[in-house]
């Protein structure tokens, strides 16, 4: 999940962004963790996450693998909560993702109660999760800090396409499809509802913001008027 | 990963979703077509584009309908019309593209998805980085720009020169042909991954010492790196350490990863060996 450290943004940037996501260590408590993943997946449900997945199936929103014809004007843009915490079929990096702070602390603070074992890390602002843990009567174990992009940076693209596809640390979400959607939502060709759908089903475990990135694109089309 | 041209209808929605730009429209062919050394087998084609199975002769006469009457032909970006995707069987040294960047795959050295790292993740269990310590993740070739393993080995041979300690649970550290010198295995050397960590450790007084490194080399190599620092925090959950030396170089910590400690050995046979240990002996 190194793949949700390095978004691109400045802190306030991160205020409706907040990973919660659980992992194993192998060797030390992956036995029978299936059925704990499960119940974090499970438990999220209720507060409302923006998406949830795992690192093996996907997010909410995925991919159809047999489209119609019919389809391109009813696709189901409804994320389906329940399929990911149901398909969950082996131990792997499982994540919600919320768009508020009270959310992500009351989802947190049900974690806590349940001690499920698992490593239970909160990606977002280094000082929303201070906020996080204040609230919830954690103290911080260990923290990753993300130093931000160096070397060649010439070859990145412009900061609001970084801004959309840096939500797949994977890579999934490409820089051209990003850059695509902004100017698709400026010209008027897709709504920002629509062309969230369409970034957030490469994103392929689940960790992509779809309000995040609705927000992003909602400025990008002001910024033209 | 490969493109059937009789399928293929050069519809043009995956040249966009191609992380790498390796997919583009063969004007001699009139087919979408891979370029096979800037493909990274990272597999967002055939995992992303939601699939079809139009009729090509068909979906290519009304696209030159469409064409000949100057009509934009709007499909779904992010559909393949007559599912074209073919993935390759893939051999070594080829098939490490694919496990440094098909997120799904899970690294066979650490069994982990993604980049195949635990770092400071889990350090409430596996007790990886202690106080006065610090992870480095070394991360190349991200977000977007892709990195060969020549560029890496630059990094690891530079930084084994300065006797710094290589993760062992690491996915490119198992491709050292020698830890103590950073090589890799030669015949990977000029394949391309999406991106790939390197994960070192080190005592926090040589913190400025590796960031001043890793800068060097950032300079003699083509593509982007990305930096992650991993602490422990002390019994109050602050970092009154590693935080200021990181400000002092210059840097704004925006946004981190946090692990909160709600993690514990659960293992059954790692349970019973604390359980039989002295009280204090498991730490």
């Amino acid at each position: 999940m190194t793949n949700t450290l390095h978004r691109y943004g400045a802190s306030p940037s991160f205020n409706d962004d907040y990973i919660v996501f659980a992992i194993c260590c192998r060797g030390k408590n992956e036995k029978d963790a299936l059925p704990r993943l499960k119940k974090f997946l499970h438990m999220a449900i209720p507060f409302k996450p923006v998406n949830l997945g795992d690192a093996r199936n996907g997010g909410c929103l995925r991919p159809s693998a047999q489209l119609n014809p019919t389809n391109h004007w009813n696709r189901d843009m409804t994320p389906d909560f329940e399929r990911v915490a149901n398909g969950l079929d082996a131990p792997t990096t499982v994540a919600a993702v919320f768009d508020n702070r009270k959310a992500a602390t009351d989802f947190i603070a049900q974690v806590k109660a349940e001690n499920l074992g698992l490593s239970i890390n909160v990606s977002t602002s280094v000082d929303n999760a201070v906020a996080c843990c204040d609230e919830t009567g954690l103290v911080r174990h260990s923290v990753g800090y993300s130093l931000g992009f160096e070397g060649k940076t010439e070859k990145l693209p412009n900061t609001q396409t970084l801004t959309l596809s840096t939500m797949c640390g994977h890579g999934m979400v490409s820089h051209s499809l990003a850059k695509k959607m902004i100017d698709w939502v400026k010209e008027g060709r897709r709504s920002p509802e629509e062309a969230v759908t369409y970034l957030a089903r490469f994103c392929s475990c689940g960790v992509f913001n779809p309000s995040r990135a609705r927000r992003i694109l909602e400025d990008a089309r002001r910024s033209m008027q | 990963m490969r493109i059937n041209p009789d399928k293929c209808v050069a519809c043009g929605n995956c040249t966009y979703v191609c992380p790498m730009g390796a997919i583009y429209i063969d004007p001699a062919i009139k087919r979408a077509t891979i370029d096979r050394d800037e493909c990274v087998e990272c597999y967002a084609c055939y995992n992303g584009l939601s699939k079809e199975s139009l009729n090509p002769t068909m979906v290519r006469t009304v696209r030159s309908l469409f064409q000949m009457f100057r009509v934009r032909f709007d499909p779904e970006p992010d559909v393949c019309p007559t599912s074209a995707f073919e993935p390759d069987k893939l051999e070594w040294p080829r098939v490490v593209r694919r496990a440094f960047s098909d997120p799904r795959v899970p690294h066979e050295s650490t069994g982990i998805e993604g980049r195949g790292t635990e770092e400071v993740k889990t350090n409430d269990v596996s007790g990886r980085v202690k106080e006065g310590e610090v992870g480095f993740t070394i991360e190349f070739g991200r977000p977007g720009v892709g990195a060969r393993f020549h560029q890496i080995e630059r990094m690891s041979t530079r930084l084994a020169k300065a006797g710094v300690d290589f993760e062992k649970k690491n996915p490119v550290t198992t491709l050292m042909t020698d830890q103590a010198t950073g090589k890799l295995r030669e015949e990977i050397l000029n394949e391309k991954v999406m991106s790939a960590i390197l994960e070192i450790k080190t005592s926090v007084d040589r913190v400025e010492e590796i960031i001043r490194i890793v800068k060097e080399v950032e300079k003699e190599i083509d593509t982007v790196v990305v930096l992650g620092v991993g602490v422990r925090c002390d019994a109050k959950g602050e970092d009154h350490i590693v935080a200021p030396i990181l400000e002092k170089l210059g840097y704004e910590l925006h946004r981190a990863k946090t692990n909160i400690g709600l993690g514990r050995i659960t293992n059954p046979d790692l349970v019973q060996v604390q359980q039989s240990e002295p009280a204090g002996a498991a730490k």
